[in-house]
């Protein structure tokens, strides 16, 4: 799973600290999201830092948006929101719309769309295992990091677990199409989750027998520069600045 | 149903991660007193159970077609402590790996799937399993009317993070009637779904469901 996320390429963002990105990252959709959506020309500096970075990243446009298609469903949602609604209206071509949903609309496609680009910048960059360190360095609970590097691990076994069962169902000339098959799916589902977690109890057997004691064994973590510190956190800084500019023409 | 950044506002997202946190660490530590060190393998192998589940397509009209979202089944087959923790590892993955759910809004999305929805099923499960006679079929009847209830359940919690804190202009009552009622529907194929899923896993390995675990007699020795 993660290794298909993961694009390999040599640049400053790649080889910061993984702790340091996850910071960056949140820090920077947290000055997106405050940012109030009447300061436009904030949103369009920030479009464009996103895109230095991804191209600073070498991550080409073309993956950048197509991955960034995960966001659809909740761009509905935010479509509807000038059409429906209360306060003042005006006319825009053939609609009739609320100008305050038209706003609050286009900030949450405006500040959903930042937030899904940050991530996918991350996610990019990091490997699915350097989060998890990244994530471990940030003081999530040593269990879920546990939990959540057994999933990575087994994710694309179970995966194709389900293939073959979906390989089976289909050479038998099963083909799904309404709601009487569900008892043949929901089946299956219960075949998978049988599997998985028999892989559970075998994967902590041999864990015992290799002297496991509730801790995963650790490398020494290494303390990151200052240099990489002011390096990772231009993300955000970046974006102060843009807000701070951008606020200050805006009063005048 | 992922939240994306923006669309609750700051404060109270950060409370929401707060929440969270407490709901998480109690499960954190009801899983190690059940499970002990069985916890990491298989609250891990759970998560990617429910990962893989909710890739699996269950056509319903047209073309059209819905996935489960596995809280209720989750609670229902390994206990609701590791239900939460699986719960919440995908959540969180989602939305580091593939963008899916803003990073922001974590909090809010692991407070109404892997708190709300996998409590709220849990003890609809109970309620019903107690007052049904004790037989799997039951047990099955019971998970599925608990993941009726846990979607929509998931679907109140939304409404009151947005009752909160919304940066939308959709009126309360308005987010309210068509939240729960789309996810009433939803609730609905999660219920058969789950029923049938929990059947098929009572008929083969009645021993790994949670939810029977102690509901089997001893052996009765009789004299003849």
């Amino acid at each position: 799973m993660g290794e298909r996320l993961y694009l390999h390429r040599h640049s400053i963002v790649h080889e910061t600290a993984s702790y340091l990105k996850v910071v960056a990252a949140i820090a920077f959709i947290l000055v997106a999201v405050s940012t109030p959506i009447t300061n436009w020309q904030a949103f369009i500096g920030y479009f464009i830092w996103v895109l230095v970075v991804a191209a600073i990243a070498k991550i080409p446009f073309t993956l950048l948006f197509k991955r960034a298609l995960i966001e659809i469903p909740f761009i509905f949602f935010a479509i509807l929101m000038p059409f429906f609604g209360s306060g003042e209206r005006f006319v825009a071509g053939p609609f009739n719309l609320y100008r305050e949903g038209l706003i609050a609309g286009a900030g949450i496609v405006v500040k959903g769309t930042l937030g899904v680009l940050t991530a996918i910048i991350l996610s990019t960059s990091t490997t699915a295992r350097e989060i998890l360190r990244g994530l471990e360095r940030l003081r999530l609970p040593a269990l879920m990091v546990q939990i959540a590097s057994f999933m990575l691990r087994y994710v694309n076994v179970v995966n194709d677990e389900m293939e073959r069962m979906k390989v089976a169902r289909d050479s038998r000339g099963f083909e799904a199409t309404g709601l009487k098959h569900w008892k043949v799916l929901a089946t299956a589902a219960g075949a998978l989750f049988i599997r998985s977690y028999e892989r559970g109890e075998r994967v902590h057997l041999s864990m015992l027998s290799r002297g496991y004691e509730g801790v995963l064994p650790h490398d020494e973590v290494e303390k990151s520069k200052a240099s990489s510190w002011f390096m990772v956190l231009m993300y955000p800084f970046v974006a102060v600045v843009i807000l701070v500019i951008t606020t200050l023409i805006g009063n005048q | 149903m992922h939240i994306p950044d923006g669309f609750i506002d700051v404060p109270t997202s950060a409370a929401f991660v707060g929440l969270s946190a407490i709901g998480v660490g109690a499960a954190l530590k009801g899983a190690r007193t059940q499970l002990d060190d069985k916890t990491a393998p298989l609250a891990g192998l759970t998560a990617v159970f429910i990962f893989a589940v909710q890739m699996l397509n269950f056509p319903v009209v047209a073309g059209t077609s819905g996935h489960l979202i596995g809280a209720a089944l989750a609670a229902v087959l390994v206990g609701p402590w590791a239900a939460t923790l699986a719960l919440t590892v995908v959540l969180l993955m989602q939305a580091f790996l593939f963008a899916d759910g803003g990073l922001t809004a974590l909090g809010l999305s692991v407070f109404n799937m892997s708190i709300i929805s996998v409590w709220v099923g849990y003890a609809v499960f109970l309620v019903i399993k107690k007052i049904l006679p004790q037989n799997k079929s039951s047990v099955a009847i019971a998970a599925s009317i608990a993941a009726a209830v846990s979607v929509p359940a998931a679907a109140f919690g939304f409404w009151i993070q947005y009752v909160i804190g919304a940066t939308g202009t959709f009126s309360d009552s308005a987010v309210f009637t068509s939240m729960i009622g789309i996810h009433v529907l939803i609730g609905i194929g999660e219920a058969i779904i789950t029923g049938l899923t929990v059947t098929a896993v009572l008929a083969s390995r009645s021993d790994l469901v949670f939810g029977w675990k102690n509901n089997q007699k001893a052996l009765e020795i009789k004299n003849v």
